[in-house]
This record gives C-alpha cells, sequence and structure tokens, in this order.
C-alpha cells in the first residue's frame, strides 16, 4: 500500500504540468476513478481544504489522501512521490539552462516566453478576481493593496507582501468579530 | 549559511503561499530579488520553463533556485523547505483539526486574506507587463519593440481564441507559440 501510494503519486507529479488546477483533474481521474481512494464528496472536501491552507494544491492532496489512507508514513510516501519528478527534471534543466540560454534563438524564444507568463499571471488574477465576492470590504482591500504595490513597485522600493496578507486575515477576523458585536446588540 | 537560508526562506513562502500557483510569484520575487539569487529576468524566463515542466510551480521554482545556490543538496534543502509547511498543516488538520476549516474565524482569516492576494497577482501582472515593455526605475521608458510587438500579437491569439473558441488557450501551448512569436519578431527586427 505505501509502494502504491508512492508510485501513484510519483506518476500524477511526473504527468501533470502547469501545477495548481491543472493538476485537480489528473488526480480526480487516479485517486477517484481508478483507485477508488476517495469518492467526490470527499475529493471535494480535501479540495476546500486544500485551497484554504496555504502551499502547493498538489502536495496538500498527496498528504491528505496518504494521510487518510495509511496515517503518517502514508503521507510522507505520497508526498515524496508528488515531489520527486519535479525535483530531479528541474535539478537536471538547472544543469544546463545557463549554456542553454546563451544561446541567441533560445534567448530570443524566452524574449516571448516573458510575454507569456506576464500573460498567464494577469490570466490567473483575472480569474480569481471575477469569483471574488464582491462586497464592500473585498474591494476596498483589493484596491488598496492593488494600489500600494504598483506604487512601490513602480518607484523601485519595496515591500514585504508576507505583511499585506497578514494585514487582510487580520481584518478579516476583525470583520467576522465586529458582525458578531452587531448582531447581539 | 546557504542551505539554512534557502531553507527557511522557501519555508516562508511555503507558509505564505495562498491561492495557488501564481500567488506564490509576488513573494519568491520578493526573496530572489532580495538575496541576489536570481536576475527578475532571469526568474521570469524560469517561470517559463516551469510552466512546461511537470509539477507544482512552487517545488519547480525551489528546486531551481537552490540548485542555482548550493547544487544537489541547495535544491533538496530548499524543496524540502517550501513543502514542509503544507505537509504539516495538512497533518494537522486531517489528524487532530478536523473542524478548523468550519471555524468561523478560520474562514474570516481566510476571506480577508483573498483580496489581498489577487491583488498581489494582478498587479505583479501589470508590473511585468511595464517592464518587459521597457519600463525602469526611475521613470525612463526605453520601448522594448520586440516585446510589444510580442505582447500585441498574444493579446490578439489570446482574444481571438476567446472569441472564436470560447476556450483558453493551456498554458503550455500558449508558451509554445510565444517561444515561436519571440524568435521571428526578434530575428525580424534584426533584419529591419
Amino acid at each position: 500500500m505505501l509502494l502504491s501510494l508512492f508510485l501513484t503519486f510519483l506518476k500524477i507529479g511526473l504527468f501533470t504540468f502547469g501545477g495548481g488546477y491543472a493538476m485537480i483533474s489528473n488526480i480526480r481521474e487516479v485517486v477517484v476513478e481508478k483507485k477508488k481512494w476517495l469518492d467526490e464528496d470527499g475529493l471535494l472536501e480535501v479540495i476546500a481544504i486544500a485551497e484554504s491552507t496555504p502551499g502547493p494544491i498538489a502536495i496538500n492532496l498527496a498528504t491528505y489522501v496518504g494521510y487518510k489512507r495509511r496515517g503518517f508514513l502514508g503521507s510522507l510516501a505520497a508526498t515524496v512521490g508528488v515531489v520527486l519528478p519535479s525535483l530531479i527534471v528541474i535539478y537536471c534543466i538547472s544543469l544546463f539552462l545557463d549554456a542553454f540560454m546563451a544561446n541567441k534563438y533560445v534567448a530570443y524564444a524566452f524574449v516571448g516566453i516573458k510575454c507569456a507568463v506576464a500573460f498567464l499571471i494577469l490570466s490567473a488574477g483575472e480569474d480569481m478576481l471575477r469569483k471574488m465576492k464582491k462586497t464592500p470590504l473585498n474591494i476596498i482591500s483589493f484596491c488598496a493593496v492593488f494600489a500600494l504595490m504598483l506604487t512601490l513597485e513602480l518607484t523601485g522600493a519595496s515591500f514585504s507582501s508576507v505583511l499585506l496578507i497578514l494585514a487582510g486575515g487580520v481584518v478579516g477576523v476583525i470583520a467576522v468579530a465586529a458582525k458578531r458585536g452587531g448582531g447581539e446588540k | 549559511m546557504i542551505y539554512l537560508t534557502l531553507f527557511l526562506e522557501f519555508f516562508k513562502i511555503g507558509l505564505f503561499c495562498f491561492g495557488g500557483a501564481f500567488g506564490m510569484i509576488p513573494l519568491i520575487e520578493e526573496t530572489v530579488v532580495k538575496y541576489g539569487w536570481l536576475s527578475e529576468s532571469e526568474l521570469y524566463a524560469f517561470i517559463g520553463v516551469c510552466e512546461s515542466t511537470p509539477g507544482p510551480i512552487a517545488v519547480n521554482m525551489a528546486t531551481y533556485v537552490g540548485a542555482s545556490q548550493g547544487g544537489v543538496l541547495g535544491s533538496i534543502v530548499a524543496t524540502l523547505g517550501v513543502v514542509t509547511p503544507s505537509f504539516i498543516i495538512i497533518l494537522l488538520i486531517a489528524s487532530l483539526l478536523k473542524n478548523l476549516t468550519d471555524n468561523k474565524y478560520f474562514r474570516g482569516f481566510l476571506s480577508g486574506v483573498k483580496p489581498v492576494i489577487i491583488a498581489l497577482i494582478l498587479s505583479t501582472g501589470a508590473v511585468l507587463v511595464a517592464k518587459s515593455a521597457g519600463y525602469s526605475y526611475p521613470l525612463t521608458f526605453s520601448p522594448d519593440l520586440a516585446a510589444v510587438t510580442v505582447f500585441a500579437l498574444l493579446a490578439l491569439i489570446c482574444i481571438g481564441s476567446r472569441l472564436i473558441f470560447k476556450k483558453k488557450i493551456p498554458s503550455i501551448a500558449l508558451i509554445l507559440i510565444s517561444a515561436a512569436l519571440g524568435i521571428c519578431v526578434s530575428v525580424a527586427f534584426e533584419l529591419v
């Protein structure tokens, strides 16, 4: 069972491109349909947990499924399995990427790739913005952080976004507490 | 002690990376630029590589940055760093804190974090567009015509595919198209 967890997640790590949500459909196929380790509801629950906790979704899923099947060792086997392919593939790439980039045409290709990355980042953000609940508080914090970051970045200043993330979380907790207080009056 | 720094910095990235693959890019950028591990341009070139190689982007980035700073051991240490927070948190949720995700305050925290993450992602994207097009601080703009042309063509292709096929282009396809465009446009500008 441990070996099967390891190998299954090794395969998921090896054959899913693009990370994040792209991995979910692949994981669903293997974990729900083939192995029947989880049912559809179970998978939705894990995805909800993975989304509300930090870290790459694939890792969260592997750890959770592994733990449910075989406890701590299971979670370890599944997580190592899902990480190992990236580790090996990227390490090999890192060995020759510099030499590869020195080629004129490869450098040209990367001029284009950088543009595509900007597009992908913007379109991921746009998707999330569309799905965001448009409460006044959400809109205000979005606009404030967006304006702040743009100004800072374009004027060459730097600011820790971890602090902004934490501040956002604290605002969210205060909003919940305030609503509760208001309800009791 | 580069290994300890790598581990701790990637631990921090793993701990604060909400919102999927792109949520971590602002954090990674801050970190690698602060330590001078990669230039901004190397970072975004490598994100393109990550999009076209298997596995979670966070792990790929950690492995690459780790390898560039500390060889095999560096890549292992950085990868362990980025994975450990998720691993521990999910174990805790699966074993002890089963109801954490139903907790009202925890939900409040997450819903407060969400708009911040979205704003970070979009501002990172917007700044990247501005910088690749030729903007740099202090307030100089020397347009990079090749990049601007590729942007325009990509925008046309993306909008076109949304209108005609009602579907987004898969990211690997977009990367490949953009690589081809990059070569064609740069060679064309060289000839002119």
